[in-house]
């Protein structure tokens, strides 16, 4: 049986639609209405609040955490400052990418890492030889992502020892809110202003009160995966077992990517101290990737056109979808759309997807499949930059941005 | 020397501006005011407060244009309004959601008959939109004409007729000839779901619920649903304002010049023929053609003359129905007011707002105005944007914006009466609304009452009327704005006109100033 989150007894009710997924065993809300577009304009335009309690996160200590980190993960965290956060990824021996998340050094010797995938076994494998302790938080800390323009706001009016105004993206900083002991990171998977909170879990719904009592005048509402997903693909944002299996998972070697394949490769610095999966992705960095992934744009004049014929007006799913789509140069198959979705902001029909290399260069033109009543069929779709959507106020400081 | 300009910087005209520089025009757009939008603004009338002033909500922006001239881009979001509440005041009034079931069970409180008919209703109109739509999104033949280009058009139109079937054919035929209360009679039986649904066939026109002709506009409200993904109804982010200013970064961005604290005061004319634009301060500014965004009166009898014009144009001109009908009403407030009979702030409060509780409360409303009075009790449409968009209000405090019909512009007393009438004006609107939320006259901060007088004299509407002319059939397609001149052309030489009282008409649509720069394009006018 799933189990509840911490905040569960505060979103049940609030879960009109009982529409629940499971995410990591746990209970996790796709949309609290039948339909998702509440939430994602909350994300978009106010602040949109999401239980990511089940991710995983591990607690990383000692003198040698610094070293430990830089080489099981593919960055060098000996320059990661107390205070500041990163996103990365990890591979196995073969270079081939086991997971990704986030590291925030919380305070001299202590971090904290997440992930989409339990990984406490490989963690410990991996810790010979370096004098740390790697604690599984993942039940002992809940968490929430505050995301959208107004989630300054809403973080300041609960928050009394932070310095919000000062907390710069992939901040963090450790203080109180509304009275509890908390960590605080601006990090999130919406690719806008947002912060996440991290808080023991016997606090969880003490917090979740102050949020959404002080955060009503800035438009606070709860949000759900289903808005989450239009959010993360319009930033461009990957997900493991969506746009890439992780090693462990994969169950042939097709299927496993590399840091360069997914777009990760700046994360990769290989002149520096080893890191499990370094002399792998060096050979391959002479070679460069036989794989990448891009973001589509796909063409609307030419969807409407294929819908027209069939005397329909062109037709979007509901939600983003998730089930792999075939890519066509010159009717030969060069890859696959991974995910994708409408996005209302931008008003463009966007896709991730992973292309045979040669085609993947800013503006190449693909087709890409689209099914219209069971009749198959391609238009165009043109390889663009992401993220899709960047606003101004993710990175900035300045609160009037 | 400018290749064209554009008088009045609205949505149309900027539009129209855009799509001429697209094609590599020397564009000049001169605006009267000092902020550019037209009726499509927003104004910082109260510190803190964004009022979308006039058009307060987006109706049917063309796709095409949010497209072509990558609008999202420019910075125009459009956010959804939830639903359609009509509160009343005994029992629990009626909220029409996105959700299909929980529509039903609204409805079916007062007709279980009708909960039942209501989505039939709606596929039977998406039908007859689907057959429409194509209309709005192309120029209107000219079905006198026997240019193979206009046979072909109305060729067309004729073969799509035909594909109808004739059931959908009676219903399209009802639909242009019936009153909006006698078309609805013929779907549903509960008044209180039909006075709030008819009224979309009132907006903006000085008829009733029950005049002949009034059913074809609620099909506009079902041809926004095939824009789909697009989402042609809606509000804009920071206001209505903001379509326009998208437009206008866009133009911008393609080379057009715009001005604003530039009011035009005559059309310079030599031998009968359009040569530029003599400015209010006396300079005199030069162009291949000139183009009107203003509506039809404003600028033949404003910017042109009435005597560079032949008496046949005049008397159409003359006929030309613009008679305003509604008025407006701006509120800053310091909290959200509750309505009685849904207390709370749900998700009801996101919508649009209807006081339309009965039909005969609407045509009651239409009687004060047939006799030169505004309506003792109005029909009101009220949208709280800051619920959907917190950036038009501080923190905690709300903008509504109060849409009300019917102000006629001619007043018993002639329509200089409304500035010493404005007071009375606005506090009807307030009174009528505090009977369905007695705690709002508490939480004003700030009042802004637009009478019909006030947007011809401050937005130059002619007779306040919001969409350029009435929309009704007679005004339309092939007649807009008067027979023989509805692409565009207008009687003056080197004249063009691309405002709402060009085809397709009123709304945020900005398809008469797209539509227009392609016809001047494919003219080769310039």
């Amino acid at each position: 049986m799933p189990k509840p989150t911490p905040f569960h007894a505060r979103i049940q009710p609030l879960c009109e639609s009982y529409d629940w997924s499971i995410w990591a065993g746990q209970y996790a809300v796709r949309a609290f209405d039948v339909c998702h577009e509440r939430e994602y304009n909350a994300f978009r335009q106010a602040t949109g609040v999401i239980d990511v309690s089940p991710l995983f996160k591990y607690d990383i200590r000692g003198p040698d955490a610094a070293q430990y980190l830089s080489w099981i993960t593919v960055r060098d965290l000996s320059t990661l400052k107390v205070g500041r956060s990163t996103y990365l990824c990890w591979t196995d021996e073969q270079g081939k990418v086991i997971d990704d998340g986030t590291c925030s050094r919380i305070a001299e010797g202590h971090y904290r890492l997440t992930a989409a995938a339990p990984m406490h076994h490989w963690f410990t494998d991996n810790a010979r030889g370096y004098t740390v302790t790697i604690e599984d938080v993942s039940e002992r800390y809940a968490a929430l992502a505050i995301q959208g323009p107004t989630s300054r706001d809403v973080l300041r009016s609960i928050s009394r020892d932070i310095d919000v105004d000062g907390m710069r993206f992939f901040g963090v900083q450790e203080g109180m809110l509304a009275g509890i002991p908390a960590v605080v990171t601006r990090t999130g998977y919406t690719g806008d202003l947002g912060y996440e909170l991290w808080v023991e879990q016997h606090h969880a719904l003490t917090v979740w009160d102050a949020l959404f009592e002080s955060g009503d005048r800035f438009g606070i509402h709860p949000a759900g995966l289903n808005a989450l997903d239009v959010c993360r693909i319009e930033a461009g944002f990957l997900m493991m077992g969506v746009d890439y299996t992780g090693a462990f998972d994969a169950l042939i070697e097709s299927q496993k990517s590399t840091p360069d394949e997914l777009g990760l490769g700046w994360m990769v610095k290989l002149e520096r101290s080893p890191f499990i999966g370094q002399s792998a992705l060096r050979d391959e960095r002479k070679s460069g990737p036989s794989v990448s992934t891009v973001g589509l744009e796909i063409d609307w004049v030419a969807l409407e056109e294929l819908y027209g014929r069939h005397g329909l007006p062109a037709a979007l799913p509901a939600t983003a979808w998730r089930d792999s789509v075939p890519l066509y140069k010159s009717s030969r198959q060069v890859g696959r759309a991974t995910s994708g979705s409408w996005s209302p902001i931008l008003k463009k029909n966007l896709a991730l997807a992973r292309v045979d290399s040669r085609h993947s260069k800013l503006g190449t033109c693909l087709d890409i499949e689209v099914t219209v009543e069971w009749a198959r069929a391609t238009v165009p779709a043109r390889v663009v930059k992401t993220p899709f959507y960047d606003p101004p106020q993710k990175k900035a400081v300045d609160s009037n941005v | 020397m400018y290749d064209a300009i554009v008088i009045g910087g609205g949505h149309n005209g900027l539009a129209c501006a855009a799509y001429l520089a697209k094609a590599g025009r020397k564009v000049l757009v001169l605006e009267r005011r000092h902020v550019l939008g037209g009726a499509a603004v927003t104004e910082e009338l109260y510190p803190g407060f964004k009022y979308s002033t006039c058009s307060y909500v987006v109706s049917l922006l063309r796709p095409q244009i949010i497209r072509e001239l990558n609008l999202a881009k420019h910075g125009l979001t459009i956010l959804p309004l939830e639903c359609s509440f009509t509160p009343h005041l005994e029992g629990p009034g009626l909220v029409r959601w996105p959700e299909s079931a929980k529509t039903r069970d609204e409805i079916a409180r007062y007709s279980k008959r009708d909960a039942d008919v209501y989505p039939e209703f709606g596929r039977a109109m998406l039908n007859l939109a689907r057959w429409v739509k194509p209309i709005i999104d192309m120029p209107a033949p000219d079905p006198t004409s026997f240019m193979p280009q206009h046979l072909s058009a109305m060729a067309k139109l004729a073969q799509r007729f035909r594909s109808l079937s004739p059931e959908a054919l009676s219903q399209m035929t009802k639909m242009m000839t019936l009153s909006a209360v006698d078309f609805l009679d013929e779907w549903f039986e509960s008044p209180i779901l039909k006075a709030p649904m008819a009224v979309s066939g009132i907006i903006g026109t000085f008829l009733g619920v029950r005049s002949p002709g009034t059913a074809y506009v609620l099909l506009h409200h079902y041809m926004g649903e095939i824009d789909g993904a697009f989402r042609a109804w809606g509000l804009s982010k920071g206001g209505t304002g903001e379509i326009s200013l998208a437009i206008a970064r866009a133009a911008e961005q393609l080379g057009a010049d715009i001005r604003v604290n530039a009011p035009v005061a005559k059309i310079l004319m030599k031998n009968g023929s359009a040569q530029g634009v003599v400015l209010e301060n006396g300079d005199e500014l030069k162009a291949k053609i000139v183009i009107s965004g203003c509506d039809p009166a404003l600028t033949f009898n404003g910017f042109v003359g009435r005597d560079h014009l032949d008496s046949e144009f005049l008397s159409h001109l003359d006929r030309y129905r613009l008679r305003g009908s509604s008025g407006k009403v701006n509120l800053a407030l310091d909290a959200l007011p509750e309505f009685t009979c849904r207390p709370g702030r749900g998700l009801h409060m996101k919508g649009d707002i209807a006081i339309a509780p009965s039909i005969d409360y609407l045509e009651r409303a239409y009687d004060d105005a047939k006799y030169g009075e505004f309506s003792k009790r109005p029909y009101m449409n009220v949208v709280i944007p800051s619920l959907t968009d917190p950036s038009v209000a501080p923190p905690g405090k709300h903008v509504m914006s109060i849409f009300v019909q019917y102000a006629p512009y001619h007043l018993k007393g002639g329509a200089d009466q409304w500035p010493q009438q404005r007071d009375a004006f606005g506090d009807t609107v307030i009174k009528t609304l505090a009977e369905y939320c007695p705690d709002l006259e508490s939480k004003i901060l700030h009042r802004h009452v637009l009478t019909p007088w006030d947007l011809e004299k401050e937005y130059g509407l002619t007779e306040g009327n919001i969409f350029h002319g009435e929309l009704s059939l007679e005004q339309l397609f092939f007649f807009r704005p008067a027979p023989g001149w509805a692409r565009y052309r207008t009687p003056i030489d080197r004249l063009w006109m691309c405002g709402s009282g060009a085809h397709p008409g009123g709304g945020v649509m900005a398809a008469p100033g797209r539509l227009a720069a392609l016809r001047i394009l494919k003219e080769g006018a310039v």
